[in-house]
């Protein structure tokens, strides 16, 4: 079987100048009212995708979604799918569907009917409904439970009805409003690696809103940090999570240790910072800056190293502290360390062996220390 | 001793509705179908046979077998009763598909308001409760009488030349019942409609549906329930009515409240006026009771 990950990983449309958008938005502003949910938005998505909208609530990434989907009208900008403008196109004959937050299941009606429900509203011949009724029932194993109701299911299999009657229509782009957010954590788990399959295998353009960044890590092929009904960042995962082009997506992605300062020297490709709380620093960047000018480093947790020893390289790069807390978590272990000023960092580090020969323990005094390519300068 | 106590008072809560069903319907009902077995008399009560504790059981015995279906016998020989539960029925019927019809609308446009606005809207609709029924109906004479402000209005813009003939007919009964019950209708049909989750007109929509064909594949068949409960409101209350029939009505019009009014006061015939309740609860108590079990059957077939 052809392995879906190299596919993956060679799906890169955005980068090629010549490949043309399959949706994009132009400008896009929503208000209600006095209150601007989207402001001038623009965004491109490329056919196949498998798009993550993240952002906190009330970022405006419902919205944009629901506008997509023509249950709201763009205040001004436009809307193009696959080279049509969808000004003034109403849901029902727009080539998208939707999967609701809430699956919207409807409850006078059998798993069967659900799934049939857009295909009968299209006068396919019935023979052909019922076919596909049952490759979808395949499709989300749920073939045992064609005759039940939605209230005689679990919550995972209405999510499972709920996917699919959005697929059962075959659209060019589904949308997913927060799909996940009803399930537990391992089955939120499980699911989020078959949309991924789900979504190789059919071919779609998946557009997914979500508020949970794992979520959007492990699934999306580009993620669009929202906040405040801007797009903050569009980039695939490992470069937000890598290179957060700015403090707040660094911050809302993951964990971060921040360190602010001004740029006491900048040489080529590489910046020397001088923080508020004594710590010099010596960072790897691309970007050339200005002497004075206010810079922040971000450095996350398990790029720092916690050590008994002073590095080599110290009081560059490195911080005396104290232990201040320690999270087990299995797999790894998160320790809160007391700088000399206050400041707490934190670092992580991996449980590769079952057991430490004389772990590391509370009220310690360590080093914490960082490689000059360990983060990302911040410009403010 | 608190269980036991508590134990006493949910016991209580389940009793007291029973109780009440006992005394105030199953006692009054059994009198009413024992004088329906009795026979008219000159006497008082005007019935017979009376039973007296004082004649000790074998009077009770001697009374009972005098008991007979006479009748119920009469009733099915004169046409009148038959011609009478018929046009009830079809009365009662058309005054509520039209306040199915009036009240749908109302109900739907009340669930979709605005949240802030909701409770206005209901207070609205109980409003009329506050004035006495007899007197609304009382005021609808004056609105439909020959003479009276719809002819006068219509006539002073200019639609009719001659005044519309309603009052005293069957218009006019429908006009009284469909204005009286309109809130027994518009209360289940908005309560069903208004915990309905939204999202799933925006999913039929999403799906290929017009607004319009949403309404009727999603919307509608989630308030049937509503719109089952509102129909058994009207419906029932509107076969037995009296008031509206003898004030709006005509000579000609044939309710079997209004025959049930004539036998008991004007003819003093206890016994075959309850014959007459008898009959009609039954008609209004065996289609409902089928309906139910129906409705029992497929919930657990659903299963």
């Amino acid at each position: 079987m052809k392995s879906l990950g190299s596919i993956r990983r060679s799906f890169a449309p955005w980068a090629d100048p010549a490949s043309k958008p399959f949706i994009s938005f132009k400008n896009v502003t929503k208000k209600f009212g006095d209150f601007t949910a989207v402001d001038d938005l623009s965004l491109n998505i490329y056919t196949r995708e498998f798009f993550a909208l993240l952002g906190a609530s009330g970022c405006g990434k419902s919205t944009l979604l629901r506008m997509l989907a023509g249950f709201e009208q763009p205040t001004s900008g436009e809307i193009i799918l696959d080279g049509q403008n969808l000004a003034g196109i109403p849901p029902y004959r727009r080539p998208v569907n939707m999967m609701f937050q809430s699956y919207a299941l409807f409850p006078h009606m059998t798993v069967e009917s659900n799934i049939a429900f857009g295909l009968k509203q299209d006068g396919m011949a019935k023979p052909d409904i019922a076919e596909r009724v049952a490759q979808m029932l395949k499709l989300v194993k749920l073939e045992k439970f064609a005759k039940r109701k939605p209230h005689q299911l679990s919550g995972g299999q209405r999510q499972r009805v709920a996917l699919a009657r959005s697929l059962a229509k075959r659209p060019k782009v589904l949308l997913l409003d927060e799909p996940l957010g009803a399930l537990d954590k391992k089955l939120r788990e499980e699911t989020q690696f078959e949309l991924m399959d789900l979504q190789q295998e059919l071919g779609l353009t998946f557009v997914i809103v979500t508020h949970d960044q794992e979520e959007a890590m492990t699934m999306a092929d580009r993620i669009a940090v929202m906040s405040h009904g801007n797009v903050i960042q569009v980039a695939t995962p490992a470069e937000i999570y890598e290179a957060p082009n700015s403090r707040f997506v660094a911050d809302f992605i993951g964990d971060v240790n921040i360190f602010d300062g001004t740029v006491a020297a900048a040489e080529e490709g590489r910046v020397r910072v001088e923080t508020a709380g004594g710590v010099p620093i010596r960072m790897a960047s691309p970007e050339k800056l200005s002497t004075g000018a206010k810079a922040a480093v971000a450095v996350r947790p398990e790029k720092i190293r916690v050590t008994r020893q002073a590095p080599a390289h110290a009081p560059l790069n490195a911080a005396e502290g104290e232990i201040w807390d320690i999270g087990y978590l299995g797999d790894m272990t998160v320790f809160h360390i007391r700088l000399k000023d206050g400041k707490v960092i934190k670092a992580s580090s991996l449980n590769a062996m079952r057991a430490v020969e004389d772990p590391l323990g509370y009220d310690q005094q360590v080093w914490v220390s960082f490689s000059e390519d360990a983060g990302v300068v911040l410009k403010d | 001793m608190a269980k036991i106590a508590s134990a006493f008072v949910s016991r209580l809560v389940i009793i007291i509705p029973y109780a009440w069903l006992l005394f105030f319907f199953l006692i009054p009902f059994f009198i009413v179908f024992r004088i329906s077995l009795s026979q008219t008399a000159v006497a008082m009560p005007p019935y017979t046979p009376v039973f007296d504790l004082a004649d000790g059981l074998s009077g009770i015995l001697e009374g009972v077998r005098e008991f007979s279906l006479d009748n119920y016998i009469w009733l099915t020989e004169d046409v009148l009763y038959f011609n009478a539960y018929v046009s009830s029925v079809v009365i009662a019927a058309v005054s509520t598909f039209l306040t199915l019809l009036i009240g749908y609308p109302i109900a739907y446009g009340m669930a979709q308001a605005p949240r802030s606005i909701r409770p206005t809207l209901l207070m609205l609709v109980i409003l009329p409760f506050w004035t006495s029924f007899l007197i609304r109906v009382y005021a609808w004479i004056a609105i439909l009488k020959p003479e009276g402000l719809l002819n006068q209005f219509l006539i002073t813009i200019g639609v009719i030349d001659q005044p519309l003939i309603i009052l005293n007919t069957n218009w006019a009964i429908y006009i009284g019942i469909v204005y009286s019950y309109l809130p027994f209708m518009v209360l289940p049909i908005y309560s069903a409609l208004e915990k309905m989750d939204q999202t799933l007109t925006e999913a039929a929509q999403d799906l290929g549906c017009t607004p319009i064909t949403a309404f009727w594949r999603v919307t509608f068949p989630l308030s049937l329930a509503g719109v089952v409960a509102g129909c058994l409101l009207v419906f029932i209350p509107a076969v037995g009515e009296f008031v509206i029939p003898d004030l709006l009505g005509g000579s000609e019009t044939l309710m079997i409240g209004k025959t049930l009014w004539n036998e008991f006061n004007a003819n003093r015939d206890w016994p075959v006026s309850s014959a007459v309740a008898t009959i009609l609860l039954l008609i209004l108590v065996l289609p409902i009771v089928y309906f139910q079990n129906v409705q029992a059957k497929a919930d657990s077939e659903g299963r």
